[in-house]
């Protein structure tokens, strides 16, 4: 099986350790991973202004580049790419009056009519390789990990391109079930992490993320997985100094989804690229005894 | 009126410069630079057609062969709204153009000492944070002469990748056109240049033979051969040169040897 597949910039510079790990879990599961080519930025944040098309030009460009690869799906990963370019296509196929304009626009471009299903990895993992076939290739299963899947707000907000409806977490939970993992739902599970606010709070002063990382450690959430670059940042690479003022009262080491993922199917630990998230997520691992080296 | 029309057509009344001969018998074509109209002669280049209507180019050209960057023009023709872009010593006239000459743009250019900043993307991103600005609208692509993908190499370096936004943007003759269109304000040549630098600076690796060539020339073994030219008399070096050996035009790489092997 060949896919299309839409890494987005950040995954390309700080958060290679989402993006290595999810393409090489895929090829150890048979898939061929083909980067479309040409692709620009997604647009990085869904535009809500309403006379402000241009901001769709980027995302449909990368829609039609996968158009022009000759894809009907494109699979992405991050949490804000996967949010951006479902909703342009979501505009593409039902607003005729902006897809004239934005193709009108980009006259060096074959039309476009939103005919590109995008798909997040999570979404890809269940109706491609489905769950039971995950279970069947996990060499290294996750047992004893308390994980908590943590959607934050853009996998499933607007619910028109929600991964699955609002309250429901099962993809990822099922996902880490299948590795072995013991889920715990929390009740943080789908809120917001600070987003840009990080930008204008003093460092490890991000009182949202501190809400989440208090009420998982409380509800029993060892571990967190996300597949947000900035839910990362603000819940993960904040976490110590979140801790040294104060804010959080115990570490909940955080990863990348496909990072465990490529753990549990004893993929070599270097292509997990553990050295981009806090330290005590790789000791966690350690601990455990999951990790493989090549 | 008829005959007025007719009688101009076979002698027109043309701005006459220095550069240009009028070939016998050619057309002459309307024109307007900076709005005015001129009646050119049809095949010359923009920057002929300009010098014949009496245009002098003090700054703004420079190699007239279409590598410098210096005169980049755009025009857009009568009743459509399409913009167009070229160099003026490449692109030639069209009947019923409207051409401006925009020989410089006033677009950031980063200080930096390339030995100081590291080879690393993050470098480039905290020089020209405006990069970020791109919304992919790819007017700059459009708008270069060259066809340089100025949307990819931009996209190249949010992504990090120095060495295909070097590569992307190898043919960009720094004309600033991309710049001039760019809605994000992002001086894009600049940024490829800076690209470039990095690129060679810290990522491609050293050429062996450039550094034993150095090592030869910093020991000072050419020194003597060097010495021995600056002594000699002016009839000398011309004797010399004449009685040089030459390898032939089409030698095949590598087959050639002088007779002369002392200075090798």
């Amino acid at each position: 099986m060949k896919i299309s597949y839409y890494p987005g910039c950040t995954l390309k510079t700080k958060a290679k350790n989402l993006d290595i790990a999810a393409v090489a879990s895929l090829e150890a599961l048979g898939v061929e991973v083909e980067e479309i080519e040409r692709w620009n930025c997604c647009g990085a944040v869904h535009s809500l202004t309403a006379d402000d098309l241009i901001h769709q030009v980027a995302p449909v460009r990368n829609l039609i580049r996968a158009k022009e690869m000759g894809a009907d799906k494109l699979v992405t990963l991050c949490s804000m790419c996967y949010n951006t370019l479902a909703r342009a296509n979501e505009m593409m196929k039902n607003d005729p009056v902006k897809r004239d304009t934005i193709n009108r626009f980009m006259d060096e471009e074959i039309d476009y009519n939103g005919d590109i299903e995008v798909v997040h990895y999570l979404s890809f993992l269940k109706e491609e390789i489905g769950w039971e076939k995950l279970k069947s290739q996990v060499k290294v299963p996750l047992t004893d990990l308390k994980i908590g899947s943590y959607y934050g707000c853009t996998l499933q907000r607007p619910t028109e391109v929600g991964i699955e409806p609002l309250g429901h977490f099962e993809l990822m939970n099922d996902m880490f079930t299948s590795l072995g993992a013991e889920v715990v739902e929390f009740s943080a599970a789908a809120k917001c992490c600070g987003s840009y606010q990080v930008l204008s709070s003093l460092p490890g002063e991000n009182n949202a993320a501190a809400v989440v990382i208090n009420t998982a450690a409380k509800e029993g959430v060892e571990a967190l997985a996300t597949s947000c670059p900035l839910c990362e940042y603000n819940l993960g690479k904040q976490q110590q100094q979140m801790q040294d003022k104060g804010k959080i009262e115990q570490n909940v080491p955080t990863y990348y989804f496909t990072q465990l993922l490529a753990v549990a199917l004893g993929l070599d630990s270097q292509l997990c690229h553990f050295e981009l998230n806090d330290k005590k997520s790789l000791a966690l691992l350690e601990d455990k005894n999951y990790l493989v080296a090549a | 009126m008829c005959e007025t029309e007719q009688k101009k057509q076979v002698t027109p009344r043309v701005a006459t410069g220095d550069r240009a001969i009028l070939p016998e018998g050619a057309k002459t074509i309307p024109v307007y630079i900076m709005g005015k109209k001129y009646e050119v002669p049809e095949t010359l280049t923009i920057m002929k057609a300009m010098e014949f209507a009496g245009f002098h180019f003090l700054r703004g050209a420079g190699c007239r062969g279409g590598i410098c960057g210096a005169c980049p023009t755009v025009y857009r023709m009568a009743g459509d709204y399409k913009l167009h872009f070229g160099l003026a010593c490449q692109t030639v006239v069209a009947a019923d153009m409207y051409l401006a000459q925009i020989p410089f743009f006033p677009a950031n250019r980063a200080d930096y000492s390339i030995d100081e900043i590291g080879g690393l993307p993050e470098a480039i991103h905290a020089l020209y944070p405006e990069i970020f600005r791109c919304v992919a609208c790819n007017q700059c692509t459009k708008a270069c002469p060259m066809d340089v993908d100025v949307l990819g190499y931009i996209s190249a370096l949010k992504q990090g990748n120095i060495e295909k936004a070097a590569k992307l943007s190898f043919d960009c003759i720094q004309c600033g056109l991309c710049a001039s269109r760019c809605l994000g304000e992002i001086p894009q040549y600049h940024v490829a240049q800076l690209a470039r630098r990095v690129y060679g600076r810290y990522i491609l690796p050293n050429a062996e033979h450039l550094k034993a060539r150095t090592a030869a020339i910093e020991s000072g073994y050419y020194d003597k051969m060097l010495d021995e030219l600056e002594k000699m008399s002016k009839e000398e070096l011309e004797k010399r040169y004449v009685e040089r050996e030459r390898e032939p035009d089409f030698a095949e790489v590598g087959s050639w040897k002088p007779e002369e092997t002392r200075y090798l």
